[in-house]
């Protein structure tokens, strides 16, 4: 039972951990090749007193930095909701169908995710393209014969990531409402509640668990996304996950990607808290209920 | 409610195109005879040809088949220890670290993940390759191979392993002859979902990699930004069409066990 805990520890926490040393070090220093040293207790000392916090101001100093982290906020907020304002009715269809067809619709809904993620992006290009799938429908129906110029914009990015993100929003939705109690909206039409007020005020409260969770599931990894800017945004769509690569791969600052990276777990941490309380919530409602 | 109103089956209709349009356009259109996206050629399976030429590409695919094959397995048994750790151990010292731990890699950024894995595997002065991917693969998948095999052990019936345990079975025969085919079910989900997440990452591989060790997500993403070709539709529809026939018959097959009461 050890061994994956010792996995654990050598594979993903032992990482963080020189993430946070080697932001806190010069960049002359920390340049691949990058020398392996382990030093002893005198020597952490040493090092300690050599902590650079460089990379962290230049973070805070240049606007290029800040500004993509709350552009990456800024997208990654409106893609939870519109992948809410899309998933929440189809989730609840899904919920609310005949049981035999449930398997089914649930299967078709995790059927895109286990094909390849940048298949998926890809198509998109196609379809967003001056002159592709969508220009070209449109002309067709006589709706407009302009070219939309989507692609390379934030609506394209937007469109990408509620796409890719999709079903990480409707499977907790569909949990929820699909555990759903629904004579308690056959209660409230007794007691004459219109359906949209029995939606607003059954309904809705008793899945906002499902609604925390997918959120979370959305919005924390929109932040990080790199390869949906990266394929169908434009110049101005610069994320955080896309500086970091840059920053990593063109500019070769190591110590700057390392400080990039820190900066954004630690932006993560509140809604991956409110993430860990909607799953405690649901367990506390599942023992509840048992 | 077993009728569904107008509003609801425009929300399923819609909802399902949304998800389904791209991928069916994508596969239309690896069938064009014409170089062009804009217009059709008629079919063909000229495409399908020029592929199976594509000697990087071909060799991309095998790399990613057999690393996925290979930290899928680390991962499911990884994954399931760690599952039978976390439900069976109770409320051991450090358990909420360890289930933080593990399942941190479903939500962490996959750019924060790759990065720390290579500044760990450069600090230990490993050579990159194929070795170091799969390491970093499995590391990742280790968390949703953790996540699915709890989800069945949750309502596991443990007096099964109890009277095995009183008929003289040791642990190890008992976990092999009871508790094993029990969640195999859920073992063969996790290999699954670990192996096609193995096959589908671009960043992690993309930071943990080194010279001659090229995935195919990592050839599809630069043909990708080079520009839309009629070639990357036929890799992509093959790919899908895989997926599809894999997902199908697992779920098939799992109905089948469960219809024999299996």
């Amino acid at each position: 039972m050890a061994v994956p805990y010792l996995w654990l520890g050598l594979f993903f926490l032992a990482p963080f951990v020189m993430v946070l040393r080697i932001a806190l070090s010069d960049a002359a220093t920390a340049l691949p090749p990058y020398a392996p040293h382990f030093e002893g207790f005198a020597a952490l000392r040493d090092f300690l007193a050599g902590l650079d916090l460089e990379n962290f101001g230049l973070i805070l100093e240049d606007p290029l930095y800040w500004q993509s982290y709350l552009y990456s906020l800024r997208i990654a907020a409106l893609t939870t909701l519109i992948a809410l304002a899309i998933g929440y009715p189809l989730a609840y269809a899904m919920a609310s169908a005949p049981a035999r067809w449930r398997a089914i619709l649930l299967v078709l809904v995790i059927l895109p995710f286990w094909t390849s993620f940048l298949i998926r992006v890809y198509a998109w290009i196609g379809i967003l393209r001056p002159e592709g799938l969508l220009d070209m429908a449109l002309a067709a129906l006589g709706l407009s014969d302009q070219p939309l110029r989507l692609l390379n914009t934030e609506a394209a990015v937007l469109i990408g990531m509620v796409y890719s993100y999709m079903p990480f929003m409707v499977l907790p939705l569909y949990a929820t409402l699909e555990k759903l109690d629904r004579s308690l909206l056959e209660a409230a039409a007794d007691l004459g509640a219109t359906p949209l007020r029995a939606f607003l005020t059954v309904t809705l409260p008793l899945s906002l668990s499902g609604i925390l969770a997918g959120s979370a599931l959305v919005f924390i990894p929109a932040i990080g996304e790199f390869v949906i800017p990266d394929l169908l945004g434009g110049p101005d769509t610069t994320m955080i996950g896309k500086v970091l690569w840059t920053e990593f791969f063109s500019n070769r600052d190591w110590p700057l990607a390392s400080a990039v990276a820190v900066v954004l777990l630690v932006v993560l941490v509140l809604p991956l808290a409110l993430l860990q309380r909607a799953r405690l919530a649901r367990a506390g409602e599942a023992g509840g209920a048992a | 409610m077993t009728r569904l109103g107008p509003g609801l089956i425009l929300a399923l209709v819609a909802g399902f195109a949304f998800l389904y349009l791209p991928i069916l356009a994508l596969i239309a259109y690896s069938f064009n005879a014409s170089r062009l996206v804009t217009v059709w050629g008629g079919f063909s399976t000229h495409w399908y040809g020029t592929l199976l030429a594509n000697e990087p590409l071909l060799s991309a695919a095998w790399l990613s088949l057999r690393l996925a094959f290979v930290s899928a397995t680390l991962a499911t048994a990884l994954g399931t220890l760690a599952a039978l750790a976390l439900a069976r151990q109770g409320r051991f010292r450090g358990r909420l670290l360890f289930s933080g731990m593990a399942l941190a890699p479903l939500v962490m950024p996959e750019v924060i993940t790759g990065l720390s894995l290579l500044l760990l595997f450069v600090a230990a002065d490993v050579e990159r390759g194929f070795w170091t991917v799969t390491i970093a693969h499995a590391t990742f998948g280790l968390g949703f191979a953790c996540i699915v095999v709890q989800a069945r052990l949750v309502g596991f019936d443990r007096s099964l392993e109890e009277a095995a345990r009183d008929l003289g079975a040791t642990p190890l025969v008992t976990f092999w002859t009871v508790t094993l085919p029990l969640i195999a079910p859920a073992v063969a989900a996790a290999w699954l979902l670990a192996f096609t997440l193995s096959l589908d990452d671009l960043v992690i591989a993309s930071f943990t990699t080194g010279p001659g060790a090229t995935t195919l997500p990592m050839r599809l993403y630069s043909a990708v930004r080079l520009g839309v070709s009629p070639e990357i539709n036929a890799a992509c529809t093959i790919l899908i069409g895989f997926v599809a026939t894999v997902v199908i018959a697992a779920s098939l097959l799992l109905k089948r066990r469960q219809a024999l009461g299996a």
